[in-house]
């Protein structure tokens, strides 16, 4: 079956010939719209389209943006926060950037509906520090918004008054959890919070409730104001609604972005029919289909089980290629959607090396105040790099997935499970690679590409 | 502190973004490091005062963050990404091309024999779909193979040059 044709509502204008990042380029194509129609409205009405739309958060944990905002604490009295979450930093993850760099009133569009919607009178929007001309860009375009009174003092007239900075990171990957994004945005370490009590719903910024939502989400979110929940709920499938944005990386024909119908796409035809296939005269050997922390799938595996569709139980027998790309289907066969950043290695690619990149990634990244994970990230990094430039022993893939079986679970944020999952996905489904690599190692070729 | 008027200028204006002004200690330390290179113990001084913090309130957060650093770089500051998608499609190799060219070692505290370039490998970048890439000082370079390297190599070569 041919790839359903790509469905842009949220990239509709990145790589158009002629659009532009400022203010006027958006007004002419309907900017601003949106907004002024939604500040006319009740702000619950606005809550509740989003509930209605089914829309699931697009940073990485796919948790449904409408409950989240249901969760925020209104009655303590205290002002409520918005912070973007742009620390895009997931490996394999690039789709906020185009966002930011080329359709930036979409966000900020986005991100004042949602704080008007949610009683919101100052948000951040939390960039990395490795985007400094993303941040000069959003601070220019939140000034012309400024300007128009879209954002500021007493906006479009309706006494609703709403500020947005832009506030920079400094190349550490945790500030992409939300606990420690916030700890960063208070000035210190981002080491994430201890849940309970830190729900950020109740306790986030300052001590105040506080949503974090990720770019693509509250673009998202502009969508389905204009649109009604309703209507955006139709797109995709029932628990996978709207559209999903993959960002294919690694070795295909035609890596790059895609937006379809959340759940209407199969592995196989974003890879094969979208992406060109593999390079010529390779195989695919493995993808990590939702950032680097996501569970590997080997080419030539099958997952069997029942599933729902509609009303009923039905049995499904699936290779890679089969797997419908939507947050549920992944999760059933072991892996997540996650962040919708596809990784594909090629059968040139030595998965004990793979791997040894990705645990030095982690052991990088590490916030370091939980034990576990502090000292397993580090001693799985150095396992597979000695694998790779030292000795290599037959019982290293048992030792390293001992190491990563003893993290997850025992950490105060999910970094303890995103940096055991890849060790603990390699080691079982390439058992074989892992434990004749110490023999193998002699044989690959000398001008292999370096991955570690 | 010795800093540009405009620094000192964008400094006050960035501390009333924020109710708490601790909040302020990132913002400060780029516009800082942007100004005089680097982050010296001065200038750690100097932001506890202004922010009203203690010295390693300001310190944690300079050692905790792969941005900041210690001491001055090369003029030019090229950031090859590590990670994964870009490792597959050569970035160690593109990462090479760079510290031969310039004939240096990795990382922020070597800087080339001629004071000007400073490579350093990074985490993801964030652009996996062109890898491999680089930032070369604040702009980012797509699909950059070893051929690629060394055309921006000779680059910054000629940029040198024409300024001596």
């Amino acid at each position: 079956m041919p790839a359903p044709a790509q469905h842009r509502i949220i990239f509709k204008h990145i790589d158009e010939p002629g659009y532009t990042n400022d203010i006027d380029c958006y007004l002419r194509n309907g900017g601003y719209e949106v907004l002024k129609k939604a500040v006319a409205r009740p702000p619950a009405e606005l809550i509740d389209e989003v509930k209605k739309s089914g829309l699931r958060g697009r940073g990485g944990a796919g948790f449904p943006c409408g409950v989240k905002w249901g969760l925020v604490d209104r009655k303590s009295g205290k002002p409520i926060y918005l912070i973007v979450n742009a620390d895009e930093s997931e490996p394999g993850t690039f789709k906020d950037r185009y966002i930011m760099h080329q359709d930036p009133h979409q966000l900020i569009e986005g991100t004042i509906i949602s704080c008007f919607a949610n009683n919101v009178k100052q948000a951040y929007i939390y960039i990395r520090g490795e985007m400094p001309e993303g941040a000069r860009i959003l601070e220019r375009a939140i000034a012309e918004a400024r300007a128009k009174n879209f954002v500021g003092p007493n906006i479009l007239g309706t006494g609703y008054s709403c500020e947005i900075y832009v506030h920079r990171g400094a190349g550490a990957y945790i500030c992409g959890e939300e606990t420690g994004l916030i700890e960063s945005l208070e000035g210190k370490r981002a080491n994430p919070r201890i849940k309970p009590p830190y729900f950020p719903a109740v306790l986030g910024l300052y001590q105040c409730p506080t949503i974090v939502n990720n770019v693509e989400t509250l673009c998202h979110v502009r969508y389905i104001v204009e649109h009604g929940g309703e209507a955006y709920g139709k797109i995709g499938t029932p628990g996978n609604t709207g559209t999903r944005i993959f960002c294919v990386s690694g070795h295909v024909q035609r890596p790059g972005y895609y937006e379809f119908p959340a759940g209407t796409i199969t592995m196989g035809q974003l890879l094969n029919d979208v992406c060109g296939g593999p390079l010529p005269g390779r195989t695919f050997k493995a993808v990590i289909p939702g950032g680097s922390s996501a569970k590997v799938l080997r080419f030539g595996e099958r997952y069997k089980g029942k599933r729902k569709v509609g009303p009923d139980m039905v049995d499904y027998d699936w290779g890679v290629e089969d797997v419908p790309m939507d947050f549920d289907s992944l999760a059933m066969i072991g892996s997540m959607g996650g962040s919708g950043g596809v990784i594909v290695m090629d059968d040139t690619v030595n998965m004990v090396e793979a791997l040894a990149n990705i645990n030095a990634f982690y052991s990088h990244e590490s916030c370091g105040q939980c034990t576990p994970c502090r000292e397993g990230s580090l001693w799985m990094k150095k396992i597979s790099s000695r694998m790779v430039h030292g000795d290599a022993r037959p019982q290293d893939g048992a030792l390293l997935k001992s190491v990563a079986d003893q993290i997850p679970g025992r950490t105060i944020c999910a970094f303890g499970e995103a940096c055991s999952w890849p060790t603990q996905s390699f080691i079982i489904k390439f058992k074989d690679e892992f434990d004749a690599y110490s023999e193998v190692k002699k044989t690959l070729p000398a001008e292999r590409t370096v991955l570690v | 502190m010795n800093l540009k008027p405009e620094t000192f200028q964008r400094i006050d204006e960035v501390i009333t973004h924020y109710p708490v002004k601790r909040s302020a200690t990132l913002p400060l330390l780029h516009l800082i490091q942007e100004d005089a290179g680097y982050i010296s113990d001065e200038a750690i001084a100097w932001i506890a005062q202004k922010l009203e913090l203690q010295l390693i309130n300001v310190l944690e957060v300079v050692t905790f963050y792969p941005m900041f650093r210690r001491h001055p770089i090369g003029r030019r500051h090229v950031k090859v990404c590590r990670t994964l998608s870009c490792a597959l499609k050569g970035g160690y190799k593109t990462c090479e091309t760079f510290t031969s060219e310039f004939n240096t070692h990795l990382g922020t505290n070597h800087v080339s024999p001629d004071g000007e370039v400073t490579v350093e490998f990074v985490e993801c970048l964030a652009s996996c779909g062109t890898a491999p890439v680089v930032m070369i000082d604040e702009v980012l370079h797509e699909n950059v193979d070893a051929a690629k390297a060394k055309q921006l190599s000779d680059q910054i070569k000629a940029e040198a040059k024409a300024r001596k």
